[in-house]
């Protein structure tokens, strides 16, 4: 068993190096030279060439891969070009920031998935399931920036209850968990949460009514088991997979959230995403991709050996 | 003895004999569509939309970037705009329709390269095995590390922003999970007792990957192309919502939400407007897609 | 005084109703077993056995099934039991063991918890109580090392040893009525032997009723007391298992014994039974044997043939039952 663990973090690198790879070369494949983001049009010829010198660009690709790993692994994450300050304290602030809105909205999305999902699965084939299966579907269906745009809409502009952009009053960026700030967190939670909720219901509906039509709940009727029982049996027998997939949504979350909060003003990582991308800000577009893929790269990991750990008939040599 | 067969036959009402008979799968298929009430009509708004774009500019009362800014955010409803008019004063009606053209062309074409190219691939990867699979499979599980919006944006904004490259980098996002679909039905399949004995008779590879392999594994490739279209459409747009993507003056919905974002004050309903459109074709694309994986699942 | 009898049927039907079709399952049948007593439902697939098996717990799916006539198992009347006495007799006084023990076990409990949790759901003790009977229980089926059995998930076990702890969950809470559903028919042909002898020791030990659903009549011959044969959904005969398998009264069942190889038929040439059996969607005029069966006659076609009683304890359908006696 600890062998598997062993071999399945062994596997990380890589992975981790391929990420890294197709992180770095994101900005080569860029059209012009990435020397144009850095210098005003008509600087002579001879400037350019110092910076470039300086920047690393003028050594062959692979080298400058090396020498960017190299630092990446000492926590340097480079220098922003247009801030002109390091990247990785805005990195590290950014992204507590959409970690909090993206468990938040995880959370909500997990548990309205689970429920409508076992509802729809143990009552198959009724209406019931009918409108759960439906509003599953038209929740992954939902472009959820504008269902941001509807929701301030609604809750901002027409009743005047919920903030409309933000993290915080004022425009501040702490974070703090008391009710000034928790009522920023719940328009863009309740956004973020619909098409996890909706994947889930899914996902756990195909689950439970797979389980329901198997010959051992024949057998536990067979013996009297009350609904308790049965319940039981049908949670731990879909537990592994449901897992897995709430893992998956929640890595999806940090890594795709950069709409809503453009939408919402949220200043995590998606804003600092689209920021640099406009500003050509190439080193911080470079480390935030790095950042948010290893992340994914990280949680499909913790998925892979919490789902071998609670299901025994996964072999584990 | 053999005689009492016939008389079994005969024995039953003709009624019944059609019940009988033996049902083809496709026949099957189209049945059991037919009764699916929900993807029947979201299949028909599908068509009647599809009509609406094509025909757009017969059918739009104005040009999508006509306009006056003396005209602009006029209300639904107001003579001569059905739909209001955005923040430039062009009519929304007329750039909603052209709108769709972009949206649904930047939305479908992706899944249809992705198709062409990763279920080719993962086809090759399935019916190859061993190391060729591996090889591939492993390049895959790299693409796989990405969130899909996050790599769509990523290579988005690295090429830069415009239709194209829209197109290529929403491909890129889309091949890998349709060469895993690919690889894993094209392996099921080739593994399945029909193949082993076509190989018994002494078929060829290339008689065996036509005649037996193609025709069951393209049915759920396909349906599970059909069912990324939705999530295409939704990220298509969001690309032009951030900026990447169309460019203006050119209509499309993701841009026009975007653009529309300040008039939510004053004209709310029109700044959803374009967001609806986009919900209504990605929602129609899901239940459609969604009956017909449940019309050829044989086990329901 | 006349004995309470175990299970008593009469008439019972039961359909399966779809969107497309309806399926009478089983179209009236009569059923007697007092307790202590084997009896046999013998059959091939498609005859209506473990339809009606299952009917006597009221298994069948719920919103498909649809069941009329006489059912009344220890007592209770099974046609309008409540859901909550329903579930405290399942288990408790009657049991059913199943075909396929690997996918009748669930299979990320242990088969430790999964018997105990059918004690403490009908004993009401706890948790280490249970697991000290279960224990008691896996070596009453005589399952090696059972303290370390316990603990193992159902696909550590092999095929004879899942089965066994399909019985020992099945007989915990010392049922009066036994209902197995071809237990040993996905076996091989050694443990089978196994099986069989453990449930018959395991019948005598503890007194139970059993009804035994098989196709295969070396395991009737082994096991029971009295056979039924079923076809299409109707008894077609019934009788001790020696008078049975010894001299076969109804065409169908002579047919069944010609085809088996067994001391009896040593030197003959197997029989077959031309044909095979009707869909049972369409409604059958006569009997429904009567396409395959050699001594048909025009009545035969016309209406149902009724039971005749040719001796004690003896039942057969078949209007023609003494021309195929002489035969």
């Amino acid at each position: 068993m600890l062998y598997y663990i062993f071999r399945r973090i062994i596997y990380i690198i890589p992975i981790s190096l391929a990420v890294s790879l197709v992180c770095f070369m994101l900005v080569h494949i860029a059209p012009g030279d990435p020397i144009d983001a850095m210098v005003q049009p008509d600087t002579p010829q001879e400037v350019i060439d110092r910076v470039r010198a300086e920047y690393g660009l003028d050594r062959p690709l692979p080298v400058q891969f090396g020498v960017w790993l190299a630092k990446v692994a000492q926590g340097d994450f480079g220098t922003s070009l247009i801030k002109g300050r390091p990247v990785l304290p805005d990195l590290v602030s950014a992204s507590g920031a959409t970690f909090i809105l993206a468990c938040t909205g995880g959370l909500l999305g997990f548990v309205l998935g689970c429920v409508f999902g076992g509802l729809a699965g143990v009552y198959r084939g009724t209406w019931i399931d009918r409108i759960l299966l439906g509003t599953a579907v038209a929740g992954v269906s939902v472009p959820h920036y504008w269902l941001g745009m509807v929701m301030v809409i609604i809750f901002s502009v027409n009743m005047n209850l919920l903030p409309a952009m933000g993290a915080g009053p004022g425009g501040s960026t702490e974070w703090a968990w008391d009710w000034a700030h928790i009522r920023y967190l719940i328009l863009p939670s309740l956004t973020l949460a619909v098409i996890p909720a909706g994947i889930v219901t899914r996902t756990v509906r195909g689950l439970v009514s797979d389980i329901m039509s198997q010959d051992y709940i024949t057998t536990l009727r067979g013996k009297g088991m009350r609904r308790r029982g049965i319940v039981w049996h049908v949670v731990k027998n879909a537990a592994p997979t449901v897992l897995a997939v709430i893992g998956l949504q929640l890595a999806n979350l940090m890594g795709g959230s950069i709409l809503v909060e453009t939408v919402f003003a949220w200043p995590g990582t998606g804003m600092m995403l689209n920021t640099a991308i406009f500003q050509r800000d190439i080193p911080v577009l470079q480390a935030t991709t790095l950042v948010l893929a290893l992340f994914f790269v990280v949680l499909n990991l913790l998925v892979d050996l919490v789902q071998t750990a609670i299901d025994p008939r996964i072999s584990r040599r | 003895m053999s005689t009492t067969f016939s008389n079994e036959v005969a024995a039953t009402p003709a009624a019944t004999r059609k019940i009988a008979r033996e049902d083809t799968y496709w026949r099957g298929v189209g049945r059991r569509l037919l009764r699916d009430k929900m993807t029947l009509v979201c299949g028909a708004i599908l068509i009647v939309m599809t009509v609406l774009i094509v025909f757009a500019p017969l059918i739009a009362p104005w040009g999508p970037t006509d306009g006056s800014i003396a005209r602009r955010l006029k209300p639904v409803g107001t003579p001569g705009h059905l739909l209001g008019t955005d923040e430039l004063g062009r009519d929304m009606l007329s750039r909603l329709l052209y709108g769709g053209r972009y949206s649904w062309f930047v939305g479908i074409t992706p899944v249809v390269l992705a198709f062409v190219i990763g279920g080719g691939i993962g086809i090759i990867a399935g019916f190859a095995g061993g190391k060729i699979n591996m090889a591939i499979m492993r390049v895959t599980d790299v693409f796989y590390a990405f969130p899909s919006v996050l790599l769509a944006v990523a290579v988005s904004g690295s090429l830069g922003a415009g239709i194209a490259n829209a197109i290529m980098s929403l491909t890129i996002v889309f091949i890998p999970p349709i060469i895993r679909v690919a690889e894993s039905v094209t392996t099921g399949v080739r593994n399945l007792d029909y193949a082993e004995a076509a190989r018994a008779t002494g078929a060829g590879p290339t008689s065996i990957v036509m005649v037996h392999v193609l025709p069951n594994v393209l049915g759920p490739i396909f349906v599970y192309a059909t069912s990324l279209v939705g999530v295409s459409m939704i990220v298509a747009s969001g690309l032009s919502f951030l900026g990447l993507g169309i460019k203006p003056p050119d209509p499309e919905w993701g841009l026009m939400l975007n653009t529309l974002r300040t008039a939510i004050y004053t004209q709310p309903l029109i700044a959803t407007l374009p967001g609806v459109c986009i919900f209504l074709t990605s929602v129609c694309f899901n239940f459609v897609s969604d009956g017909l994986r449940t019309a050829m699942d044989v086990r329901a | 005084m006349a004995v309470q009898p175990l299970v008593r049927a009469r008439d019972l039907h039961v359909s399966f109703v779809s969107r497309d079709s309806t399926v009478k399952a089983v179209n009236g049948i009569d059923l007697d077993l007092v307790e202590g007593e084997v009896l046999c439902i013998l059959g091939e697939s498609g005859s209506g056995k473990s339809v009606t098996l299952r009917a006597l717990m009221q298994l069948n799916p719920k919103g498909k099934t649809v069941m009329s006539g006489e059912l009344n198992v220890a007592g209770n009347d099974m046609m309008t039991i409540s859901d909550a006495k329903l579930s405290a007799m399942r288990g408790k006084v009657v049991s059913m063991i199943f075909q396929e023990p690997m996918t009748a076990l669930d299979p990320v409990f242990t088969i430790g918890q999964q018997i105990g949790e059918t004690l403490m759901r009908h004993e009401g003790i706890g948790y280490r109580e249970a697991e000290k009977k279960a224990l008691d229980l896996l070596e009453l089926v005589q399952i090696p090392s059972a303290k370390r059995r316990l603990g193992a998930y159902p696909h550590e076990l092999s095929g004879g040893l899942r089965q066994r702890a399909m019985i020992a969950m099945a007989i915990s809470c010392r049922p009066k009525l036994l209902l197995a559903d071809e237990p040993t028919t996905a076996l091989d042909a050694t443990v089978q032997i196994q099986i069989l002898l453990l449930l018959r020791r395991l019948q005598q030990e503890l007194g139970m009723g059993v009804v035994f659903v098989t196709h295969d009549l070396g395991v009737a011959g082994e096991i029971a007391d009295r056979i039924a044969v079923m076809y299409a959904g109707r008894m077609v005969e019934l009788g001790s298992v020696t008078d049975v398998m010894a001299k076969p009264l109804h065409p169908y069942a002579q047919g069944l014994m010609g085809a088996t190889v067994h001391a009896g038929n040593r030197g003959k040439r197997l029989t077959t039974i031309p044909g095979s059996p009707p869909d049972l969607r369409f409604p059958i005029p006569g009997c429904a044997f009567a396409p395959r069966c050699q001594y048909v006659g025009d009545a035969c076609r016309e209406h149902v043939p009724d039971f005749r009683y040719p001796a004690e304890g003896r039942a057969v359908r078949c209007v023609k039952a003494e021309e195929v006696a002489a035969a």
